[in-house]
């Protein structure tokens, strides 16, 4: 028999509802699997006694007939988002004790639906980084590893706790945020499938702020299909938001169709960077094989303004992180720091020196430069502007095609540590998911194939605002034709 | 454009309400210029009658009447004060 903890999310929903298993059965599997995997580091939080709370109203549920979209399917939470009673720490230490009064709007949304919560996954603190370790709890290990070399590696970032934990099937998904591709590039890294849905589908109550105008939630799974269910659940319209987006939400699952004949899939030429790893051009041609094969129209695009994309947002969401982040001075949260003899000033800058990772005192630095007079127009308001000439090559782009297919990252997983010295090199991560962040459009990146190492690779698809439907069918038809299965050896 | 020294760090810094010790100070020296440097290739592009763009979406700011909708959950925020007393969050003193 397949172990329970093979399956993803809707088979877990369908396999409860059938009576093929009970949801306690399920929630005791996973606690089983995550006690196990304390090496990979994934969770800053253990709730087991949440997914096994819902499961007993999951099984409970069955029994009455009243079973709900994701009854008794246990998920692990980036502990990004605040949970009600159960410590969020955004990995940091100045938050290190918070335990929220309030349940962000996602979170709310999932466990009214029947979802129970396995912990509080690991992450880049305050979700700043790309590769989890800027994390005050410590770096997540992948469970990848390459051939023959036992060599600890990124699983990415910055929802590197949920992309390591999907990837090792000690959860069936998990709920991430991408401000600048921190979705999209830990999926690709370890082989899961990750969705960023358009700004404004997932409410952004109660989730830590990084960027506000970036910032969306999403999903990451094993499939294209849990993909959907769950950003089924995820997304809607909020007023607790005042950026949410009050538009109907599809029943994506059920419209879920891998048939894209006649689809226009854009090729943008500038996606072709310098010092691309051969690897990724021959995963992209084998990605636009598949598309043909599935019987969309491949066509040529341009999107000019891609190669100032980083530029551009490595001074707009630091800006953004610097005002978000001035909340925290040990007033109303956090832990205080309160030097002998000194007043409220001394104790506010001696609270976020300690408590502030390396990282988000260099973001916060930048963004309070970048705004400071003098300076304001020439780099925040030039890299809006940058900003409107990226969405509007995206919007020329789209009169000539239905989507973007790109590659994810413009390399496989590496070592933890290679780069940790170089922030540049480590932004250059985010080179292919930066720009559709940029414009707020759709996007999601499906592991396509393994490099020569066994790493495995992704690609990504970027669709028009609020089409997360075709994103999700040619996701499907990649997902097909790319049979992606491979799996880490466990290790941990 | 300018280049970052030693005693523009100390003032952002100082802006951002952050501490830092001298051997902070010099690490960053490097560091924000590379960032803000590479920040500078935007100069270049011609941006004239561009419009900044603040929000992807069309923003219309929600009205809703004027009521309390959230529970009175005083108690539990104070909970995660460092610092509090008499219902009220404290900071060391500012008044002599």
């Amino acid at each position: 028999m397949t172990r329970l903890t093979d399956l993803g999310v809707t088979d877990l929903r369908d396999g409860i509802a059938k009576g093929d298993f009970s949801a306690r059965e399920v929630a005791e599997n996973f606690i089983n699997a995550t006690n196990e995997a304390e090496k990979l580091n994934a969770f800053i939080t253990l709730t087991p006694d949440h997914a096994l709370k819902q499961a007993e109203e999951a099984d409970k549920a069955r029994a009455s007939g009243q079973l709900k979209a994701l009854s008794g399917v246990p998920l692990g939470i980036k502990d990004l988002f605040c949970t009600n009673g159960y410590r969020t720490t955004a990995a940091s230490k100045i938050i290190g004790n918070f335990v929220p009064p309030y349940e962000s709007t996602i979170t709310e949304k999932l466990f009214a639906a029947g979802a129970g919560m396995i912990g509080k996954l690991n992450l880049d603190q305050f979700a700043m980084g790309s590769s989890n370790e800027t994390s005050a709890f410590g770096n997540v290990i992948s469970p990848w590893r390459q051939k023959n070399d036992d060599a600890a590696l990124t699983p990415g970032g910055s929802s590197g706790g949920s992309a390591a934990a999907v990837a090792a099937k000690i959860i069936p998904a998990a709920t991430g945020t991408d401000t600048g591709g921190s979705i999209r590039q830990p999926a690709s890294f370890t082989g899961i499938t990750g969705l960023k849905p358009t700004y404004g589908r997932c409410s952004r109550f109660g989730v830590i702020a990084f960027a506000s105008s970036l910032d969306q939630a999403g999903p990451m799974a094993r499939s294209v299909k849990d993909c959907a269910a769950l950003l089924e659940v995820m997304a809607g319209f909020d007023p607790k938001d005042s950026t949410s987006a009050d538009v109907m939400v599809p029943n994506w699952e059920k419209l879920l169709s891998s048939d894209i004949r006649g689809k226009k899939i854009g090729i943008p030429k500038e996606y072709r960077v310098d010092g691309m790893a051969p690897e990724i051009e021959s995963l992209w041609q084998r990605g636009i094989q598949m598309m043909k094969e599935a019987g969309a129209e491949i066509v040529d695009v341009t999107l000019p303004h891609t190669r100032h994309a980083l530029a551009a947002y490595y001074i707009i969401a630091p800006a953004e992180a610097s005002s978000n982040l001035a909340r925290y001075d040990g007033v109303r949260y956090g832990e205080r720091q309160t030097p002998e003899g000194s007043n409220l000033a001394d104790m506010y800058s001696a609270t976020r020196a300690a408590g502030f990772g390396d990282e988000v005192k260099r973001r916060i630095m930048i963004g309070t430069y970048v705004l400071s007079a003098g300076f304001y127009d020439a780099y925040y308001i030039k890299a809006q502007k940058i900003r409107a000439l990226i969405a509007r090559d995206f919007e020329a782009a789209f009169d000539k095609c239905d989507l973007l297919l790109t590659p994810a990252t413009p390399t496989a997983a590496f070592a933890l540590g290679q780069k940790q010295d170089d922030p540049i090199a480590m932004y250059l991560n985010d080179v292919f998911t930066v720009p559709a962040s940029l414009a707020g459009l759709p996007a999601m990146t499906v592991p396509v194939g393994l490099n020569d190492q066994g790493l495995p690779l992704g690609l990504q698809l970027i669709g028009k605002p609020l089409d997360e439907q075709s994103v999700l069918n040619a996701g499907l038809a990649l997902e097909e034709r790319a049979g992606f299965t491979s799996q880490p050896e466990k290790w941990w | 454009m300018s280049v970052i020294n030693a005693s523009i760090v100390r003032k952002i810094a100082k802006l951002a309400c952050i501490a830092v010790t001298e051997e902070e100070v010099t690490a960053m020296v490097p560091e924000l210029n590379a960032i803000l440097g590479w920040g500078e290739q935007l100069a270049a592009i011609n941006t004239d009658g561009v419009e900044p763009l603040t929000s992807v979406i069309a923003q219309s700011q929600r009205l809703r009447e004027d009521e309390v909708t959230v529970p009175d959950i005083r108690d539990a925020l104070l909970a995660n004060a460092p610092e509090a007393e008499h219902g009220f969050f404290t900071v060391p003193k500012v008044i002599e």
